[in-house]
């Protein structure tokens, strides 16, 4: 049994095509990533040596702070909205009929593709014929906003269909690890006389925090590389008003062929997200020695 | 807990008691009965702008009802708008990534929790820790990397790109099966002078099919989704799949709101009958496989 169960050979054919997948596909690539960061080239001639070069230059890059800042921007949103998403879920985990028909239906727009909502949201937000201005002007404003061609609002206005997208997901996950809590505890808390609130903040809250923690994590993280949506909504536009770090490096590098700077840009992401979930971490993991 | 069971009973009591209607109960539902209704709403305008010819959409109502529902819109968007390749293309390569991510997660989530030897620990964070690593940072040495091995603009690199990135994923939500299953099943296969490999595609794999299903459907969801990979890989027109072919098309067509509205209704169509089928697994597959992160 045991000699089966540990041929070496059957272990590396199991093993090895997965392994080798993801040493070729993810691996090695991030490692190029901060190699060809060091680099000046085209992507398609030869390579040239330029050492720190790129990255000395991503500090005097406006535009580069201005989609690292967006980039920030949405993460701060995606935090918040996390809130939002939470209190449907205690709701909904309020002994209501028909809970799970409702986490179905929330849960739709996440199964649709970014470029879908993206296309459905354009239209949503079209000046004259989408359906957000058709509203407003029907309950009497006279010059609804161009949602997507205005600077000062068009961060706000992609972050609406981010917020519906999202919604579903984090509401199943937030609502499973609610019905997780024994029943017995919210029964005690009833008999000492505790309100729906405060069983919701003093019981049921801190008992899930763990799932909390992972929930901020993945938003950050989500919201750190998103791409797709603000591609086809607006490609970065107006003038730069919603370019986030992911699009800006795939403009430097797929338009304006400078893969070398792109390569740097890739690189802060990849060395930004790996710094920021350590940190999340860290600084939730205290919190939970103490309390439990 | 000893003191909770004693709390319990009480309750019971005391909830049999208190058994009314109560007004705040209401207020509940119709909050999460609008929450609902702003998930579907814009849904259901998608679904009526893709039945309307521009003349409705620009005059009628949003959510009027098209006087004569355009189905041409669908007919014409599927020949003429190519949606019908596309919609080939995304088939094709969401079902061999699928098959191609599921099998080769399964070979190495059962070589990890089955087999003996001493890296498998090693090996797993090595899998576990490519769930954070962001999509973006590895685009430009896979372009470069496609580019030099003559993969690029071919069904293949994006195959590829797909198992290797949903591999991590596939595995965590496997692995909690795979730790349960009982040791005496091996035992009894092996005594019955069962080869590994049968034992494996005979036993495992069939008895795991509740999670494998969960896994497919999970996979089959990012793979039709997918966007920036082929983007980037795929230049022919005749390779792409739907969510950049939709891309292309609705750049010709950007004024014709009834073919835009058809052809993002029949890229969403598959998932959603998927959904209606399979909602639950979809459920359980989003939650196990974040929730373990």
């Amino acid at each position: 049994m045991n000699q089966i169960m540990s041929d070496k050979r059957v272990i590396a054919l199991y093993t090895l095509p997965a392994l080798l997948l993801i040493l070729t596909l993810i691996y090695v690539p991030i490692v190029l990533t901060g190699y060809y960061g060091l680099m000046d080239w085209d992507g398609i001639g030869g390579m040239e040596f330029i050492g720190l070069e790129n990255y000395a230059n991503l500090i005097g890059d406006t535009m580069f702070w201005r989609s690292a800042w967006h980039s920030l921007l949405l993460a701060l949103f995606s935090v918040g909205s996390l809130a939002l998403y939470l209190t449907v879920s205690l709701v909904l985990a309020g002994n209501i009929k028909g809970a799970d028909m409702f986490r179905k239906i929330f849960l739709i727009p996440m199964l649709l593709s970014s470029v879908a909502i993206a296309q459905l949201w354009i239209r949503i937000y079209h000046p004259s014929n989408g359906v957000m201005n058709r509203f407003l002007t029907s309950i009497g404003i006279e010059n609804p906003p161009m949602w997507l061609a205005d600077t000062s609002l068009v961060l706000f206005a992609i972050f609406v269909p981010i917020i519906w997208q999202y919604a579903g997901f984090y509401i199943i996950i937030y609502y499973a690890a609610l019905k997780n809590i024994p029943k017995e505890l919210e029964e005690a808390a009833k008999i000492d006389g505790a309100s729906p609130l405060q069983i919701a903040y003093k019981i049921k809250l801190p008992l899930i925090s763990g799932i909390i923690k992972v929930t901020i994590v993945l938003a950050v993280i989500g919201s750190l590389k998103y791409f797709d949506l603000i591609y086809v909504m607006t490609d970065g536009g107006p003038n730069g008003a919603s370019e986030v770090m992911a699009s800006y490096m795939y403009k430097l590098a797929f338009r304006s062929n400078d893969f070398g700077y792109g390569s740097a840009v890739g690189f802060f992401l990849l060395v930004l997200i790996l710094i920021v979930t350590y940190l999340i971490r860290k600084a939730t993991a205290s919190k939970d020695e103490v309390q439990y | 807990m000893p003191s909770n069971t004693a709390a319990v009973e009480k309750t019971e009591g005391l909830r049999l008691g208190s058994l009314r209607i109560r007004p705040g109960k209401l207020l509940l539902y119709v909050i999460l009965g609008l929450v609902a209704v702003l998930q579907i709403l814009p849904l259901i305008w998608l679904v009526l702008f893709s039945l309307k010819d521009n003349q409705e959409v620009f005059n009628l109502a949003p959510f009027a009802l098209p006087a004569d529902p355009q189905w041409s819109n669908y007919a014409r968007v599927w020949t003429d708008g190519n949606i019908g390749l596309y919609f080939f293309n995304s088939v094709i390569v969401t079902g061999t990534a699928v098959i191609l991510t599921v099998l080769l997660a399964s070979l190495v989530t059962f070589a990890i929790t089955r087999m003996q030897w001493k890296l498998n620990k090693l090996v797993l964070g090595l899998f576990m820790v490519g769930l954070m690593i962001p999509v973006h940072s590895t685009l430009i040495p896979l372009f470069s990397f496609f580019n030099t091995i003559g993969l690029m603009d071919h069904h293949l690199s994006i195959i590829l790109t797909y198992t290797a990135f949903n591999l991590p994923l596939t595995m965590m939500i496997l692995l909690g099966f795979y730790y349960t299953l009982p040791r005496e099943l091996e035992e009894a296969a092996i005594m019955d002078g069962c080869s590994i490999h049968r034992m494996f595609f005979r036993i495992i794999l069939p008895i795991t099919a509740p999670v494998v299903a969960t896994t497919a459907i999970i996979n089959m969801i990012y793979n039709w989704n997918e966007f920036v990979f082929v983007n980037t890989f795929i230049s022919s027109d005749s390779l792409k799949t739907l969510t950049v072919g939709i891309q292309n098309f609705i750049g010709q067509y950007s004024t014709d709101w009834g073919a835009i509205g058809a052809t993002l209704v029949i890229s969403m169509l598959p998932i959603l009958i998927a959904f209606l089928i399979l909602s639950n697994k979809i459920v359980e597959g989003m939650t196990s496989g974040s929730v373990k992160g």
